[in-house]
């Protein structure tokens, strides 16, 4: 193991060995406080687009779909399917077929 | 001659911007979380942030040259410690790079280094003097260590690219899903932080031991998801390479770039770059936890390529990088004057080993000329190229091709697989002389 750490700082300049000096030119590290956009923008749509509404913007913004190809029913479907099943969306059986007609509907593809 | 065209515009991508959604019960469910978060330092959870700030409104759209529509994305400075960013997810974000960032500096700045989150339960403050670092799981010595500690430790600098395993897969055909980013979910930083080997060395690894896992500080929304984890096997993380970076340029982390600390695993794909690193696991078998098993997986054949439709392929975890190399001072459809002299310039990343060449075509890929190479800061860096080029009248395809220190080049056909990872296809700019 310390051969192969030898042979990197011999071969390149840029890993450098232990380096106090950049320790004064390093800035402290300091405590970060932030506010994030909330991303809460619906899908527009009317009722047509009520359940992927209520079930699709916990996880994620619309613009995540929005920003999609044109992609085909059955990947709709898979993708769907893989947000519950993978993700853990917790999306009513009942709601499926009306957030897939809606995704195929603003982003189907043949 | 910007890469990109900007245009002004009063939309917005998102449909509409109702202040109340009703998935915010949903959201409640993330609550639970704030105590456990409170007593690691944090202050909450950016979904609780009750403020809305202003979406990207009546900004400038930008368009990028993707594979199909849509195309434009809104350019954004809404989130913190960022600059000009192209909005391509708001909550979990992701946003990318403009490529003329990577026209101007070799490295690039904190404030317009792309970012990537997979769960959107992600700290929005972080207590440094309170954050520890655990070292866990098949060690002699548990460890808790605070940034002081890890700030007295040996410190080591390296120059490396990020880039996302999904970089450029919106130019992916047939189209897949997942974040569209064009080329710019990659970047180049000089990194500051300790040696991984250092602190597990200081822990005592025990015989027997396989992978080393890493977990950072954000969470799913949904208690069932799987927490992102990642793992690399324990003689990559004890190569004295693998670190914990507590600086990017010389600063502090931006909070979305994984303040404070980020695992730094040069030449592989920034997947492993787990990002707020807060735990260290080190594991006696292999990690099956889903982000390694069967996300980021790819067809284990030459190119990660395969067929679409093809099943049946073996799947491996993604692992190094390969060789890619871009313009960043030209675009698709420039036009120049014929038979003049101009200056064509770019980056080249090597992948795993050092950019050994660059070189030009202007003729379909029949003949190539070599490019000057900028300073070398390190096999793991950016490479800046440049060339002159004197094209005559009419249309021209302009191709980059960078060859590594391993002799590895880049293929002239894009690779193609159902996640859109890994694509390092010879680009392509058509340009025209008049």
């Amino acid at each position: 193991m310390s051969r192969k750490i030898l042979a990197v700082g011999c071969s390149t300049a840029v890993l450098l060995a232990s380096m106090p000096a950049l320790a004064q030119q390093l800035p402290a590290i300091k405590s970060t406080s932030v506010e994030l956009p909330s991303g809460d923008s619906l899908f527009s749509g009317g009722a047509r687009s009520d359940s992927i509404n209520n079930n699709c913007l916990a996880c994620h913004s619309a613009d995540m779909v929005l920003n999609q190809p044109a992609l085909p029913r059955a990947t709709w479907e898979a993708e769907v399917h893989k947000m519950i099943k993978v993700y853990g969306a917790p999306i009513d059986d009942a709601d499926v077929p009306a957030i897939v007609d809606y995704l195929v509907s603003t982003k189907g593809a043949k | 001659m910007t890469p990109y065209k900007l245009e002004p515009s009063g939309e917005s991508t998102a449909a509409s911007n109702a202040s109340h959604s009703p998935a915010r019960a949903a959201l409640v469910r993330a609550r639970s979380r704030r105590s456990v978060l409170q007593q690691l330092g944090l202050a909450g959870v950016s979904l609780l942030a009750a403020p809305a700030l202003a979406p990207a409104l009546a900004g400038e759209l930008v368009t990028l040259p993707l594979a199909s529509d849509p195309r434009e994305r809104p350019v954004t400075r809404d989130f913190p410690q960022k600059g000009s960013m192209i909005l391509q997810r708001t909550r979990p974000p992701l946003l990318e790079t403009p490529m003329e960032v990577f026209d101007r500096s070799v490295f690039t700045p904190n404030d317009q280094f792309y970012v990537r989150w997979h769960w959107a339960a992600i700290p929005n403050s972080v207590d440094v003097n309170s954050f520890r670092l655990s070292v866990r799981g098949h060690v002699n010595v548990p460890l808790k260590l605070s940034i002081d500690d890890l700030l007295k430790m040996p410190r080591v600098e390296l120059a490396a690219v990020n880039q996302c395993s999904g970089n450029s897969r919106g130019f992916f055909l047939p189209r897949v899903a997942g974040a569209q980013w064009a080329h710019g979910a990659m970047g180049n930083a000089r990194w500051t932080g300790v040696r991984l080997k250092d602190v597990l060395d200081r822990a005592g690894v025990k015989a027997g031991a396989v992978q080393v896992r890493f977990d950072g500080l954000d969470e799913p929304v949904v208690p069932e998801a799987p927490d992102f984890k990642k793992s690399i096997d324990i003689d990559h993380a004890r190569d004295g390479e693998v670190m914990i970076a507590f600086a990017m340029n010389g600063e502090q982390l931006p909070l979305l770039n994984g303040f404070p600390l980020r695992l730094i695993v040069p030449g592989w794909y920034s997947t492993y770059w787990v990002k707020m690193l807060s735990d260290i696991e080190v594991l006696d078998k292999p990690d099956d936890n889903f982000w390694m098993a069967v996300a980021y997986t790819i067809p284990d054949t030459l190119h990660a390529n395969i067929t679409p439709g093809q099943t049946g392929v073996k799947m491996v975890p993604i692992n190094r990088m390969v060789p890619r190399s871009f313009f960043t001072n030209i675009a698709e459809d420039s036009s120049f004057p014929a038979d003049t002299q101009f200056s064509v310039r770019g980056i080249a990343l090597g992948g795993d080993r050092g950019v050994a060449k660059v070189e030009l075509s202007s003729d379909d890929g029949k003949s190539w000329q070599p490019a000057m190479l900028g300073k070398d800061y390190g096999k793991y860096s950016f490479r800046q190229w440049e060339t002159n080029l004197t094209l005559t009248k009419g249309n021209h395809a302009l191709m980059v091709r960078c060859t590594n220190l391993a002799g590895e080049d880049q293929p002239l056909a894009p690779n193609w697989n159902n996640s859109g990872f890994m694509r390092n296809v010879i680009e392509t700019l058509r340009v025209v002389a008049v």
